[in-house]
Order: C-alpha cells, then structure tokens, then sequence
C-alpha cells in the first residue's frame, strides 16, 4: 500500500525537509573542502563558512546576543522587573528607564530584558521536548513499522488536522497557566512534523547496506536504530530544530498574547503587548513597540540562522547556484 | 480510484473522530469548569447550587456519555447549547462565520496576489538587487508575530490619520466591509504571501534549470510565456500544496487577528469560549477547523491529478 500523496506533501515544511538522502560527515569534509575551504583547521573552515553565509553568521550573532541577554539579565538591568511604583506610571522613556515604563510602573526595558529568559526557555524547552519525542516516536515508526508505523501516523494525521496555534491554545487551556505547560502545549504541535520527517528517512537508511551489515554482525536492533540510524538522520533534524526555535517564540508570544500563556511573574514579550495594547497604541506606543521588536528581532535571528543551516546541510536545497 | 476515494473517505471519518476524541479530552483535563469558573469569579462556592448548574448543563455525566451525547447531537444536526449565553450553539457559530469566511477569502487573495508574481519575478532576477530585496522583506515577514503587526498598523493610523480602522458592525454596504476587512488580511497576508514568494522562487528555479525551457527560449517565445506558460505550470504544484496548508490553517491565524482588530468572528469567539470552558462552542469550532482541514488536503489532492495529467490515484 503506498501512501496517498498529502501523505509525503504533508507540508511545505515537511516536504521540503523530506531528505531522502543522509549526509555522513565523512562526505560533508570533502564537499567542503571541494568548495575551496581549508579542512584541516577548525578557524578556516569557520572563515569559510562566514564568508559563505554573512546572512546566516549575523543570525547567529542574533541568536548569542539574546542568549547572553537572557543569562547575564540581572547584571545588564538597573531595577527589579517585577518591582511597581505607581508614581512613575506610563512614563516615557528616558535615561533612566530607557524603554519606559508600563501602567505599574515597572520599567520596561527590565522586562524585555527578563522576557528572553522566558521567551528562550519557552523555546529552547520546547524544541528540545519536541525533538526528543518526535525522533522516538518517528524512529519506532520507521523502523518498526507494522501496526506501530500504522497507528502512530493515523494520530500524527489527527494532531496535523489542527492548525498549530489552536492545537496549543486547546493543549495550554487544557494543562492551565505555568511555564511548564506552555512549553508541552507548544512542544506537541511540533511533534507530528518531526516524526514524519525522521520516519521518512529511516524508511529509506532502513534499506541500506551498512545496515544489513550491522545485522549481520548480530546487532540488537535497539542498537542499530539508536547507533547507526539516528545519527543519519542528524542534517534533516538540525535543521527543524532550528526552524522550529523560530516558531516556539512566536507561538508563545501568541498565546500569552491571548492570555493562554506563560503566566505572571515571569516577563513574557505576548502578554506585555496584550495588557490593554489596543489604548497604548494611542497614549503609550513605546509599550507596544519594544515588545514587539524584541520578538521580531529574536525569531529573525533565528530564521536566518535556520535558512544557513538548510542551505549547509542539505545540498538539493542549496540558493547559490 | 474507486479503491482510492473509500480509503480516504474512511482516513477522513477516522482522523475527524480521532480529533473528536482528542479535543473533548483535552477540555476535560482543564481543572474547572464554567460552574467552578462562575463560583470562582463571584468568590463563594455554594456546593448545592454548583452541582445545580452542573446537573443541568449535563456535566455531571459520565464522560463516555457526554461524549456519546456531543457526537450523536452532530449527526442529527444538534450542535448543543453554549454555556455563556444559553443559546443554540449553531446560532452562536453561524452570524460569525461570514465574517471569518470573508477575512479568509481576503487574506488568501492577497496571498496569492502578492506571493506568485513576486515569487516568479526574484526567482527570474537570481541573486539581483529585487532577488536580494525580496529576500530580506520574506525573512522579516516571517519573522514578524502578525499581532504586533496589527497593533504597529492601528499605531500607524492612530498617529497619521487620527483614527483606528476598526471592524464595525454596520458597514455601509459590501465593499465598505471588505475595504475594513482588508486592513487585517493584508496583516495576515504578508506572513503567508512571504511564504508563497519563497516557495514559487525556489520551485520556479528547479524548473527554469530544465533543457524545455531552453527549447522554449530558443523557439523564440517571449520571456514572458517562458515565465508563466512553461515554467510557472510545471512549478505549481508545490505552491498548490503550501496553499492548501495555509487555507486550512488560517483559522489560526485569524485567532489572533480578530483579537487585535475586534473582529467579531470565529476566531476570536473561540478565544472567550475557551477562557470560559465553554465546552460545546470550544468543541465545535475545533471540530470544525479540522474538519477545513482535511476537506482542504483532499480537494488539494484531487487539484493534482487536474493539473498534473502524470498523477493518477489508481489506488
């Protein structure tokens, strides 16, 4: 029985993530050095790789710089994020509270600041919960196949028939307010993408020769599918991963945007532009527009560093040329 | 294709039910319900009252029967009653639906009206100046939450024209209407038209690469039927399927967007349904969108063997 087309074309994004071949890092060195990059040190191939892709370099300084924000927060902000004062209430910004403050008078850029630490481990959390049950769950259908195979993407089918940010506004109504179930709510959308794509690919590292050969040395096969299978499969999953960091913000900026979210006390970028956005458009546009701008400058760096690696990893998807 | 349209009219009822399933335990999960949440907003709790309200709302149930209840209410075309304002479900549902359906039509328009010609255009100029544009305003569309673009836009308005275009409920006729729907679907739009630009550009590549498109040039055919007689044809199909997904999945998009411009559509209907565990009207309208979007992966798939003549679903 094949499967119907919608199954492959599932998405744009699994259809184009659908690498049927798997690139070994022994053939990665050698295109590379093919390319004209110096193999042999790890700063030249890193020279390399920055004149080859600026775009994604400057993602990736995007990305760093919101990581040590995130990390060094207390040592980069001069008041409390969480600290009110109604006598500084709406004031604009100025030295000392260079983004302003809200309608407590708390002092905005704090929160921003704050708010990458929610916001990334909001992502990075959910990424990494996504990945790892995405890849058990794509791997054992993959490899098992049977009723296993069968099952799982008749419920993959199910959670994919709902669009992503009603599937987590369900699952975030569901499990109620807190850090830990904003992050399963937004890890479980991300499942069926991840398991489709990593099961297309052990479908076909199913049938290689380096894998009958493992058998044949009498290998569990608990230890090829964890050994010699999903190490394969590494180029297609970074690069979800890290698309799917991109999204994880902005989900979650949507959901605490309509209060499903990450609730209070932890800064989240969503909530901040929900708390009566719609009047601050009018009287405190600077409420409106740092928020915003942190989310947007946080998925781009993401976006950007996601389209390198793509064009990296996967050489049917490569722009240039 | 007999075989073919039973297997999938069965996937169809067995993804629906699953999703069915799915979605009434997820709002069964929730600690609470509207009684609890109405106790809980009112600050006492009178037990007998509370099992009142539950008794008559049918919550004290078995779940297995509640669920029965729900599903065999659909088949006769009972769609339950809302809890909040104590009316049909489906009279709650449909006045809100033509506004959702219209912003949905409106963003998917655009959509399409902005992403295959430019698409086709950066994909024709590679790696040139408008290429190289194009390339930097998808990445940012798709980097913008489309809330805060909504909100940049009303800013916008609010500080150049001294007014907010919100959606009002009396319109002045049809175009009025649309001409104040358009504001939030071209909002909506931009992240989805990014999209189809990078699609179309990359499928549009693979095919300008082929030796027909030579043949094409060398017969002396203008660029312009190369462009959209010989190479957009044959490079449609992926942008078909990406379509597809994003029509089906609009809705959520729209969640968001009704938010912000307050839209009294679906979409903004099922945020307050869910914050009051408004069990039927939450069920429904998720059903519903599933519903979208399996009907949309089938039409998509029968698009194929129309367009593409070498597609044919045997079995």
């Amino acid at each position: 029985m094949s499967p119907p087309p919608s199954d492959n074309a599932a998405g744009v994004i699994t259809a184009k993530d659908e690498f049927g071949t798997a690139i070994s890092a022994g053939s990665f060195d050698t295109e590379l050095a093919k390319a004209g990059a110096n193999v042999k040190s790890r700063w030249g191939m890193g020279l390399f790789l920055a004149r080859r892709y600026p775009l994604g370099c400057v993602g990736l300084a995007i990305v760093l710089t919101f990581i040590f924000v995130a990390l060094l927060a207390p040592y980069i902000t001069a008041h409390d994020p969480l600290s009110t004062n109604p006598s500084i209430s709406l004031a604009k910004p100025s030295a000392v509270y260079p983004m302003g403050t809200d309608f407590m008078g708390r002092d905005l850029f704090s929160r921003v600041v704050y708010g990458a630490r929610t916001s990334l481990a909001v992502a990075f959390g959910a990424t990494i919960l996504g990945v790892f049950f995405g890849v058990l769950i794509g791997l054992a259908s993959g490899y098992l196949g049977g009723w296993v195979d069968l099952t799982t993407q008749r419920v993959i089918d199910m959670l994919q028939a709902l669009p992503t940010l009603i599937l987590a506004m369900a699952m975030a109504a569901a499990l109620g307010p807190s850090l830990m179930n904003t992050i399963i709510a937004i890890a479980i959308p991300k499942l069926p993408s991840i398991a489709r794509v990593i099961r297309a690919s052990t479908l076909s590292l199913r049938e290689m020769p380096f894998v009958e050969a493992a058998r044949a040395m009498g290998m569990s096969e608990m230890r090829i599918a964890l050994r010699h299978i999903l190490p394969n499969t590494l180029a297609p999953l970074i690069v979800l991963a890290t698309a799917g960091l991109g999204s994880a913000i902005l989900v979650e900026a949507s959901l605490s945007f309509l209060g499903l979210g990450v609730p209070e006390p932890h800064p989240s970028w969503g909530r901040m532009l929900s708390e009566s956005a719609a009047e601050y458009v009018r009287t405190a546009p600077w409420l409106v527009i740092f928020p915003g701008l942190a989310i947007t400058c946080a998925v781009f760096g993401t976006n950007l560093l996601g389209d390198a690696l793509r064009d990296l990893l996967d050489p049917r998807q490569r722009t240039s040329n | 294709m007999g075989a073919y349209l039973i297997r999938r009219t069965l996937l169809f009822f067995v993804t629906v039910l699953g999703v069915s399933i799915i979605i009434f335990s997820l709002m069964r999960v929730v600690p609470g319900n509207i009684a609890d949440i109405l106790f809980e907003s009112s600050g006492y709790i009178d037990q007998v009252q509370k099992a009142k309200i539950e008794a008559e709302l049918g919550l004290d149930k078995p779940l297995v029967q509640q669920y029965f209840g729900w599903i065999g209410g659909l088949v006769k075309g009972d769609f339950g009653f809302s809890y909040m304002s104590e009316r049909p479900a489906i009279s709650e549902i449909l006045p809100r639906l033509p506004v959702t359906l219209k912003l949905g039509a409106l963003t998917l328009f655009f959509t399409i009206a902005f992403g295959i010609p430019l698409g086709v255009w950066s994909a024709v100029k590679q790696n040139g100046l408008v290429d190289n544009t194009l390339r930097v305003i998808t990445l940012s569309a798709l980097s913008l939450p489309s809330f805060w673009c909504g909100l940049l836009v009303l800013m916008f308005s609010v500080h150049v024209f001294g007014m907010i275009p919100i959606y009002s409920n009396e319109p002045r006729g049809l175009w009025h209407e649309l001409a104040l729907l358009s504001i939030p679907a071209l909002v909506v739009g931009f992240r989805s038209s990014a999209l189809i630009v990078r699609l179309t550009r990359s499928s549009m590549l693979e095919v300008l690469r082929q030796d027909y498109i030579r043949t094409a040039r060398a017969k002396g055919a203008s660029e312009k039927t190369i462009n959209y007689h010989h190479a957009l044809k044959n490079a449609v199909l992926p942008i078909i399927t990406l379509l597809g997904i994003e029509a089906s999945h609009l809705l959520g998009g729209l969640v968001v967007i009704e938010t912000v411009f307050n839209i009294p559509g679906l979409g903004r209907y099922l945020v307050e349904a869910i914050r009051w565990r408004d069990y039927p009207i939450v069920q429904n309208l998720v059903l519903f969108s599933a519903f979208a979007v399996v009907i949309t992966n089938f039409i998509v798939d029968m698009l194929y063997a129309v367009i593409d003549p070498r597609i044919k679903y045997s079995d």
